[in-house]
C-alpha cells in the first residue's frame, strides 16, 4: 500500500529531470502560513521581474523559468524545498526567505550544495555566507542611522526599544543597547520589551512607554515588532493619542504593505527606517510602480523587500551576463561590484562581504499610508559584522579576496568557512 | 490643491502688510542659507533661526510657518527658495512674499523643502513669541501647545508677558502652568521655586513629574576622600552595591534591578583616571595582550604556552614578566577593593539649593504614592480589559460546548467570519457608525446560518461521539481559515472603528483606558446579560437546558430536540461572530483570527466550569487578571506570563477538574 | 478474498517487517551513494521524515486508538526528543568549529574563553553568549541520548500521574494536553529559554564526526534507522496489544470504569501507556529532526498534534497500520500539493490552484471521513472487501 503510493510518488520526482535550455530561478516564499502575509508579494514581484526578462529575450539567449514552492512558513521545510529546489529542481538560483530563522534553516542546506540564494529583507546581521547575497539592510544600513537621527535631530533622551521575540529584533538591540550607551546614553535610560508574534494586547506596553517620560527626558521608540503585531500597536498608540511630536515611534517592520492594513489619520509623523519608500521620486521608480500597479491592481503599493529583489535580481542577469554562464562560484566571481541602479536616484554596488551598498531612507507616516521621505543617506555600504558589539568589532567579511565570511583580523585567520546557523 | 487652499489661508493672515523695506534683505538671507534650509537638520537650524530674528516679524513668522508646514518648495537649478501655485503639472514659483512671480516650472525642476520633525519642534518654538499674542485664539492655543514640548529660557519673559495680557480665563489657566514649569526650569529665585513645588503635591501630570525630577538631576560619579561639605549631596555611591534611583538618590539592588551604578572594577578606573592611585588596572584582554608580546619560542616568561590555559598560570606567567620588567605590575582583586574602599564616591544635585531638591523629593514622593495607587487601578482596569476579551471570545462556546457539550473547534472561525463580515461591509458602507450598525446584526445572521449549516451536516452525526466531533470541526477550521485566505489573501484587512471609539478616557496620564476596551466591556455585559435571559427566562433557554440534560425525555415532553439543537449551535456562532466584529475592531482582521484565541476561550471555559454561564465569567476573569498580574511581575517578557498562566490552568483543573463554578447533580453527569 | 492484505498485515507481523525492509532496501538501491541516484537524496530525506512521523502515529494510535485517551499533545514529546538531541549536536559542531579556530590563536583558550567563544557561536544570534545550564550535559552525545528518554518520560508522568489521578477524562484531558503543549512551545519560544527562542536548533542535519560522509549517505542512515525503529516498535506494541496488557488497554477504552470495577488499577495502566507513547514519540523526534535540520518551537505548537490525530484518523484507529498508512499518506500528499508540484485545474475563469486549495480539501475530505468511515481509509477498505466477499 504505502510502497505503492511511494513508487507512484517517485515516479512523479523522477519526472523532473533539468531541462537544459532554460534558466531556472527558484522561489522560496511561503505561500501559505503566517509569513505568507509578507512573502506572497515577493513571489508576485519575482514572477513580474522575471517575465520582463524573458520579454527582453532572457539572459544568454535562454529564457528564464521560474519554480515556485511553498515552505508554508514552516522553517524545516525551507531547509527541504530548497534542498529539492537545488537537487531535484536543478535550478541556478533562489530568491526567497523572509525571516531570519527561514534563512538560517536553508544556510546548511545551501552552502552543502553550493547554491545561490538572494535575501531580500532587513536582518540583523551578524552573518555572511558565501552562498547568500543579502539585498536587505543590515543593522548599520538601518537600524543605525535612524537611531542617529533620533539622537541628532529629534533629541532623543530616553529610548523604549519594543520588538518581537524573535532573532532580528533581539540582535538589532542588543547591537543598538551598546551603541546607544556608548553614546552617552545610560542603560537606566533604555527600555526593553519583547512580546510574542501576533501579540493584540499593548495597552500596558504603552502606557508603560508613556509613563517612561516621567523624569522629563525626550522619549522615542524604536520598534521592530513584526507584521500584524503592528496593527494592535498602533491603534493602541492612536488610542492612547500618542503623538508623534512627543514621542515618536521609528519602526524597521513597518512599511507600505503593513500600512495598507491601517487606518493611518492617527499616525501621521511617526517614522519608519528603510532603504526604499513607494514615495521616492525617480523614473525607474515611477515605472516600477506602474508596473506593479497594472499587473497586480491599482491598490497594491511596493516596498522595500521588493526593491531588494529588483537590485538583486538586476544585479544577478548581469552578472550571468559578465560570466557567461550560470555556474554558482562563476556567477558569484562575477557578482562582486557589479552595479545597478537602486529604485531611490542612486547606484547600489554589490560588496565583497556580499552586501549592498544602499542609501538610507527615513519617512513620516502620511495620511494615505504612505512615506514622506524626510531624510536620504548617500548610499552606506552593508556591513556583516557590527562595529558595535566586542566580539564582533574584530571579524569581517571577504569573499572577493580573503576567500571568508567570519575572519578575524586581530589574529588573521578565517574562524569559519561555513556560517553559524 | 491642499497646499494651494492652505497658502490662501496664509494669504488671508498676511493680506493687509504693507510692503516691507527689509523684504530684499530677507532674499539676500534666504539666497545665504538656502542650503541649510533646503536641506535642514536639527543641528544647523539652531543659527538660521537665530538670525532670522533680526527681520520683521510679520516676514519671520510668515516664512516660518510656511517652513514648518512643509510648503516651501526650491529650485533645482538655482536653489532658489519659493513658495509655488500648482496648475496642472506646472508650478508657478513665487518668492516668499507671495506677490513676487518667479516663473514657471516642471514637477521635475522644483522639489519640496521637508523639515524633519526636529527641526519643526524648534522653528515651533522660535514661533511661539510671535504667535502667543496673536489675535487669534486657535493660533495661541497651538503655540502653547507647542510650548509644552519645548520650555526654553527665553520664553520665561514671553510667558511672563502672556500671563498678564491673556484675556481667555482657559488660556490663561494654560500659561500658568507652563510659566511654572518655565521658573521651576530656569527661575534664580529658590522661594518661587519652593512656592511652586509645594503647589504640584499630588498632582500626577506626567509634566508635573518630568519637571520636578529635572530639578533632581545628578551629576556623574564624584570621588573624594571624604563628602565635601558645601554640596548638595544626591547620593553616597558604595562600588558594586547601590544603584541610581531616579531621584537621585541611592538604593540597593534588588530583584529586578541588579545593574549597580558602578562596579568596583570601573571605579578603580575611575581613582586611576582621577590620578587618586597610581597603578592602571591590568584588564584580562591586556593581560593577555602581553602575554602574547612577549612570546620566546613556545614560552612565555619561562612558562610553556600550553600550559597558560587557566587564569592562575597567565597571572604566574605575568608576574614573571613584570619580575623582569617587561609589563607593569598586576594589580590583584584584593588590592582593587582595598584601594576602592579608602575612598568615597558620591554624586551631587545639579541644583545647588538643598532646600529645592529636598523639596521636589516631597512633593514627588506624595505624586508617587497616587501614581501608585493609579497604577494598581490600571492593573486592575487592564485585567478587566482582558477578561471581557477573552469572556467575548468564549462566550459563544460556553453555549455550544459549555451547555450542548459540542466541542468546535471552528468556532474561532465563527469569529473570524464575524470579522470579515464586518471589514466587507465596512467596504459598502463608507459611515463607519451606520456600517458597524449593520454589521454587528448581519455577522449574527451570517454565522448563525454557518452554525446551523454545520450543524445539520456534521456535528448533528457525532452527538454521541465529542472526540469525533472534535475531529471534524478541526477539518471544518482549517478549511473555512484557508477559504477565507484565499477569498481575502493573507494581509491583514482594515476594521475601523467610528470615530467616537477613538481616543481613551483619560483619568490621569498613568490611569487612562481606550474607548474601544470600555465598548469591548460593555458589549461583553450585554452578552451576559442576554445569555443569562435567553438561558433561564425564555422558551428555547428552558428547551435548550431540558434537550441537554435529557434529549430523550425532552422529546417525550413534546421538544424537538433536532430543532432545539440546531438553534441553540446557531445562536452560539452568531454570538460568536459578533464576538469577531468586536476583536477585530481592537486588533486586525486576518484569516487566523480565530485560531488566536480557540485555544484560550476552551480553557477559559473549562477553568470556569463547563455548563455554566457564570462559570465562563469567572474562568475568563480568573485567566484575564492572572495574566495581567504576572505580566505586571516580569513586564519586558509577555511570552512568560502566557507560559506561566498556562501551567497554572493546567495544575488548576487538575485539582479542581469541574471548574470553578461546578454544577452539582444530574446535569453534572457527562 | 478473506485473506486480503490488511488482514494479513494485521496478523503477521512478519509480513509487514518483509515490506519495510524490501521498501528500504529499494530505495536505497536508487539512492545517489548506493545505487543510481533515481531516488534524489532530498526525497530519501522526505521518506526518512515520514517513517518518523508514521512512529509517532503508532504511538498516537495506542495512546488514543487503544487506550481512548486523545492526547493532543503528543507532538511536543516528538519535539522535546529533537530538541534533546539537537543539543549535543548543535554543540558539540560549534565546540569543532570553536577548537579549530583557537588553533590560530596565540595563546590556547582558557575554559571560560572558550565556553564563551561557543556561547557566542551558539546564541549570538539572541543576543547573549552565556551558555545555559540546561546544556550542562551537551557535550556528551550519551548523556544527552539519555535525556532524550528522561526529559519527555518525567514530563508525561507528571502530566499524567496529576490528570489521571484527578480523572480527568475525554474532551477535557484533551483539552489538558493541547494546553500542556501550548505552554511548552509558548516557553520555549521564549528567548530566555536558553534554547534560543524562536530560532530553535538548526544545522542539525550536519552530524559531528562524520560530517565527511556527505547528506547522501547520512539520510540513507537516518533512513534505515527510522525504519528499524518503526519495525521494533510495530513489532513491540503488536506483541504489547495481543497480550493480556493489550486487552485491558482496549477495556479501558470501551468502558473504564468497568475495568475500574474489575478490581484493575485503570489509572496505573493508563500511566504507563501514556509515558511509554511520549518515550517513544520523543526518540522518533530524536530520530527526525536531524534529518529535518532545524527545530524551534513553532514545531510544538497545538495545531501539530491537532494533525497527529487527524492522521491516525484519516489512516483507521484501532489498528496500527491504519496508522502508518495515514501519517504516511496525508503527509506525502501534502508535501506533494505544497510543493507546487501538482497540476492546477483550470475551470474557465477560475483556477484551482493546489498550493491554496490543498489545505480546503484536506480539512473537509477529513470532515467526510470522521462522519462516514470511523476507521479511516482502512476501514473504508475493509468495507468494500467484506462486500466483495
Amino acid at each position: 500500500m504505502i510502497k505503492k503510493i511511494i513508487v507512484a510518488m517517485s515516479f512523479y520526482f523522477f519526472s523532473i529531470t533539468a531541462y537544459a535550455d532554460t534558466i531556472k530561478v527558484g522561489i522560496l516564499h511561503s505561500l501559505s502560513g503566517t509569513m505568507a502575509i509578507s512573502e506572497t508579494t515577493l513571489k508576485d514581484t519575482m514572477l513580474m521581474l522575471i517575465d520582463e526578462q524573458n520579454e527582453k529575450g532572457g539572459i544568454l539567449g535562454k529564457k528564464l523559468e521560474a519554480v515556485v514552492v511553498d515552505p508554508a512558513s514552516d522553517w524545516p521545510l525551507f531547509a527541504e524545498k530548497a534542498r529539492e529546489l537545488i537537487t531535484v529542481n536543478d535550478v541556478d538560483v533562489m530568491f526567497g526567505c523572509w525571516t531570519s530563522v527561514s534563512r538560517k534553516s536553508v544556510l546548511p542546506v545551501i552552502e552543502e550544495l553550493n547554491g545561490l540564494l538572494f535575501y531580500p529583507v532587513q536582518y540583523e546581521g551578524e552573518e555572511s555566507s558565501k552562498n547568500v547575497f543579502y539585498t536587505g539592510a543590515a543593522p548599520n544600513q538601518q537600524a543605525i542611522p535612524a537611531t542617529d537621527y533620533y539622537l541628532e535631530e529629534l533629541g532623543i533622551e530616553k529610548f523604549a526599544l519594543l520588538g518581537t521575540d524573535y532573532v532580528y529584533p533581539r540582535t538589532t538591540n542588543k547591537i543598538l543597547n551598546q551603541y546607544l550607551i556608548d553614546k552617552g546614553i545610560p542603560e537606566s535610560d533604555i527600555f526593553v520589551n519583547y512580546t510574542p508574534f501576533g501579540h493584540s494586547d499593548w495597552s500596558k506596553i504603552v502606557a508603560d512607554v508613556v509613563a517612561l517620560g516621567a523624569d522629563g527626558k525626550k522619549v522615542g521608540v524604536i520598534s521592530t515588532i513584526n507584521g500584524d503585531a503592528n496593527i494592535g500597536f498602533y491603534k493602541e498608540l492612536a488610542a492612547a493619542g500618542v503623538n508623534a511630536e512627543d514621542i515618536p515611534v521609528v519602526a524597521f517592520s513597518v512599511g507600505e504593505e503593513e500600512l495598507s492594513g491601517l487606518d493611518t489619520t492617527n499616525l501621521v509623523g511617526h517614522l519608519a527606517a528603510w532603504n526604499y519608500f513607494q514615495s521616492a521620486e525617480s523614473d525607474l521608480n515611477t515605472a516600477f510602480i506602474k508596473n506593479w500597479k497594472s499587473t497586480m491592481g491599482p491598490e497594491r503599493v511596493t516596498n522595500d523587500p521588493m526593491e531588494a529583489h529588483v537590485i538583486g535580481f538586476n544585479m544577478y542577469v548581469k552578472a550571468v551576463e559578465k560570466a557567461g554562464t550560470t555556474d554558482v562560484d562563476a556567477v558569484r566571481e562575477a557578482m562582486y561590484g557589479i552595479t545597478v541602479p537602486n529604485l531611490t536616484g542612486g547606484t547600489a554596488e554589490m560588496l565583497p562581504n556580499h552586501h549592498l551598498s544602499k542609501p538610507v531612507l527615513i519617512g513620516e507616516i502620511l495620511e494615505d499610508g504612505q512615506f514622506d521621505i524626510i531624510s536620504q543617506t548617500t548610499e552606506v555600504p552593508g556591513d556583516a559584522w557590527t562595529d558595535h558589539l566586542a566580539e564582533s568589532a574584530v571579524l569581517t567579511s571577504d569573499w572577493q579576496s580573503l576567500g571568508c565570511g567570519m575572519y578575524n583580523t586581530s589574529t588573521s585567520s578565517c574562524v569559519q568557512l561555513k556560517s553559524n546557523y | 490643491m491642499k497646499i494651494n487652499f492652505y497658502i490662501i489661508l496664509l494669504y488671508a493672515f498676511f493680506i493687509n502688510l504693507p510692503a516691507v523695506a527689509h523684504h530684499d534683505q530677507f532674499n539676500i538671507f534666504l539666497i545665504e542659507n538656502s542650503d541649510n534650509i533646503i536641506k535642514s537638520s536639527a543641528k544647523t537650524v539652531d543659527t538660521i533661526l537665530r538670525d532670522i530674528q533680526s527681520f520683521d516679524d510679520e516676514i519671520v513668522s510668515r516664512f516660518l510657518e510656511l517652513w514648518k508646514s512643509k510648503s516651501l518648495y526650491y529650485i533645482k537649478d538655482t536653489k532658489q527658495v519659493v513658495i509655488v501655485n500648482e496648475n496642472n503639472e506646472s508650478f508657478d514659483a513665487l518668492e516668499i512674499d507671495g506677490l513676487t512671480g518667479i516663473g514657471n516650472y516642471t514637477k521635475k525642476e522644483i522639489k519640496k523643502i521637508k523639515p524633519n520633525s526636529g527641526v519643526r519642534a524648534k522653528i515651533d518654538s522660535l514661533l511661539v513669541k510671535y504667535q502667543i499674542s496673536n489675535s487669534d485664539i486657535n493660533i495661541r492655543r497651538k503655540s502653547l501647545d507647542s510650548l509644552k514640548r519645548n520650555i526654553q529660557p527665553e520664553h520665561l519673559a514671553v510667558l511672563q508677558d502672556a500671563y498678564i495680557n491673556e484675556s481667555d480665563a482657559e488660556l490663561k489657566t494654560a500659561i500658568d502652568r507652563l510659566l511654572k514649569f518655565a521658573i521651576i526650569k530656569y527661575s534664580d529665585s529658590n522661594d518661587k521655586k519652593l512656592e511652586i513645588i509645594e503647589s504640584f503635591k499630588g498632582d500626577t501630570a506626567i509634566e508635573i513629574r518630568a519637571s520636578l525630577n529635572q530639578l533632581l538631576n545628578s551629576s556623574e560619579v564624584k570621588v573624594g576622600i571624604s563628602l565635601p561639605n558645601n554640596k548638595n549631596i544626591a547620593r553616597v555611591i558604595v562600588p558594586g552595591f547601590t544603584i541610581k534611583n531616579s531621584n537621585g538618590t541611592s538604593g540597593t539592588t534588588n530583584f529586578f534591578n541588579e545593574d549597580v551604578e558602578i562596579s568596583i572594577n570601573d571605579a578603580y578606573d575611575k581613582l586611576y583616571a582621577d590620578n587618586l592611585v597610581y597603578k592602571k588596572r591590568i584588564t584580562p584582554e591586556e593581560l593577555k595582550k602581553i602575554l602574547q608580546q612577549n612570546i620566546i619560542g613556545d614560552t612565555i616568561g619561562g612558562y610553556s604556552i600550553s600550559s597558560l590555559d587557566n587564569e592562575q598560570s597567565r597571572i604566574a606567567a605575568y608576574n614573571k614578566l613584570v619580575e623582569n620588567n617587561l609589563a607593569p605590575p598586576f594589580i590583584s582583586e584584593n588590592k582593587i577593593n582595598e584601594e576602592v574602599n579608602k575612598f568615597i564616591f558620591y554624586s551631587v544635585y545639579n541644583d545647588s539649593s538643598s532646600e529645592v531638591t529636598n523639596a521636589a523629593l516631597n512633593t514627588l514622593a506624595s505624586i508617587n504614592l497616587r501614581v501608585q495607587i493609579y497604577k494598581y487601578i490600571d492593573l486592575f482596569i487592564d485585567g478587566l480589559s482582558l477578561a471581557s476579551i477573552y469572556f467575548l471570545g468564549a462566550i459563544g462556546l460556553a453555549i455550544t460546548f459549555g451547555v450542548m457539550r459540542v466541542i468546535n473547534m471552528a468556532h474561532g472561525e465563527f469569529i473570524m467570519m464575524g470579522a470579515y463580515t464586518g471589514y466587507v461591509v465596512q467596504q459598502f458602507i463608507s459611515n463607519h457608525t451606520l456600517s458597524l450598525l449593520v454589521a454587528l446584526p448581519l455577522a449574527f445572521i451570517i454565522t448563525f446560518i454557518a452554525g446551523v449549516i454545520m450543524e445539520r451536516l456534521v456535528i448533528r452525526h457525532l452527538y454521541r461521539k465529542p472526540l469525533d466531533t472534535l475531529l471534524a470541526t478541526f477539518g471544518i477550521s482549517i478549511a473555512l481559515q484557508q477559504i477565507a485566505k484565499n477569498i481575502f489573501g493573507t494581509q491583514a484587512r482594515p476594521l475601523t472603528s467610528p470615530s467616537w471609539l477613538d481616543g481613551s478616557l483619560s483619568l490621569s496620564d498613568d490611569l487612562s483606558i481606550s474607548y474601544i476596551r470600555i465598548a469591548i466591556f460593555i458589549l461583553s455585559l450585554i452578552f451576559l446579560g442576554l445569555l443569562l435571559f435567553v438561558m433561564n427566562r425564555t422558551r428555547l433557554g428552558l428547551e435548550t437546558r431540558a434537550v441537554t440534560q435529557n434529549p430523550v425525555m425532552a422529546s417525550n415532553m413534546g421538544i424537538n430536540p433536532e430543532r432545539i439543537n440546531m438553534l441553540t449551535f446557531g445562536f452560539g456562532s452568531g454570538i460568536a461572530g459578533i464576538a469577531g466584529i468586536a476583536i477585530g475592531l481592537f486588533s486586525k482582521v486576518t484569516s487566523e483570527l480565530g485560531s488566536e484565541y480557540i485555544v484560550q476561550s476552551f480553557m477559559t471555559v473549562v477553568v470556569g466550569g463547563v455548563g455554566n454561564i457564570w462559570g465562563t465569567l469567572a474562568g475568563a476573569s480568573l485567566i484575564g487578571f492572572l495574566q495581567k498580574f504576572i505580566e505586571w511581575f516580569n513586564p519586558s517578557n509577555t511570552l512568560a506570563a502566557q507560559t506561566y498562566m498556562i501551567i497554572f490552568i493546567i495544575l488548576f483543573i487538575q485539582f479542581r477538574p469541574k471548574g470553578i463554578v461546578a454544577l452539582k447533580g444530574r446535569a453534572a453527569d457527562d | 478474498m478473506t485473506d486480503s492484505i490488511n488482514d494479513l498485515l494485521a496478523r503477521h507481523t512478519l509480513i509487514f517487517t518483509i515490506v519495510v525492509v524490501v521498501f528500504s532496501l529499494f530505495i536505497t538501491f536508487f539512492s545517489e551513494p548506493y545505487g543510481n541516484g533515481l531516488i534524489s537524496t532530498s526525497f530519501v530525506k522526505t521518506l526518512g521524515k515520514t517513517v518518523c512521523l508514521c512512529i509517532i502515529a503508532l504511538a498516537m494510535d495506542v495512546v488514543w486508538g487503544y487506550c481512548g485517551i486523545l492526547s493532543l499533545g503528543h507532538f511536543a514529546f516528538f519535539g522535546l526528543g529533537g530538541y534533546m538531541i539537537g543539543m549535543w549536536l548543535m554543540y558539540e559542531r560549534t565546540a569543532i568549529i570553536v577548537q579549530e579556530a583557537a588553533t590560530n590563536e596565540l595563546l590556547p583558550l582558557t575554559e571560560t574563553e572558550l565556553s564563551n567563544a561557543i556561547g557566542n557561536q551558539i546564541f549570538g544570534v539572541v543576543g547573549g553568549y552565556d551558555i545555559p545550564s540546561i546544556w550542562m550535559f551537551a557535550d556528551s552525545l550519551g548523556l544527552q541520548l539519555i535525556l532524550v528518554i528522561a526529559v519527555p518520560g518525567i514530563l508525561a508522568f507528571i502530566f499524567g500521574w496529576l490528570a489521571f489521578r484527578s480523572r480527568v477524562t475525554g474532551v477535557y484531558l484533551s483539552i489538558l494536553t493541547q494546553a500542556l503543549t501550548l505552554a511548552l512551545s509558548l516557553y520555549l519560544f521564549q528567548n530566555d529559554s536558553g534554547l534560543r527562542g524562536n530560532n530553535g536548533l538548526s544545522g542539525l542535519q550536519n552530524i559531528p564526526g562524520i560530517e565527511y560522509l556527505g547528506q547522501e549517505v547520512i539520510s540513507i542512515g537516518f533512513f534505515w534507522a527510522s525504519c528499524i525503529f518503526l519495525i521494533s516498535i510495530f513489532l513491540l506494541f503488536h506483541s504489547l496489544m495481543k497480550s493480556k496488557f493489550g486487552l485491558i488497554i482496549t477495556s479501558i477504552r470501551d468502558n473504564e470504569t468497568r475495568v475500574r470495577f474489575l478490581g484493575y488499577n485503570v489509572e496505573i495502566y493508563k500511566l504507563f501507556i501514556f509515558v511509554l507513547t511520549a518515550i517513544i514519540s520523543s526518540i522518533a523526534g530524536a530520530l527526525y529532526y536531524p534529518q529535518a535540520g532545524i527545530i524551534n518551537p513553532a514545531e510544538l505548537a497545538p495545531i501539530a498534534s491537532i494533525y497527529l490525530a487527524v492522521w491516525v484518523a484519516i489512516g483507521g484507529r484501532g489498528k496500527l497500520y491504519g496508522a502508518i498508512i495515514g501519517a504516511a499518506f496525508v503527509s506525502l500528499f501534502s508535501s506533494w500539493f505544497t510543493g507546487g508540484q501538482a497540476p492546477d485545474i483550470p475551470l474557465g475563469i477560475f483556477t484551482i490552484e493546489w498550493v491554496n486549495w490543498w489545505t480546503v480539501l484536506l480539512g473537509f475530505g477529513f470532515v467526510i471521513i470522521t462522519i462516514f468511515s470511523e476507521n479511516g481509509i482502512i476501514g473504508f477498505l475493509r468495507n468494500i472487501f467484506v462486500k466483495e466477499k
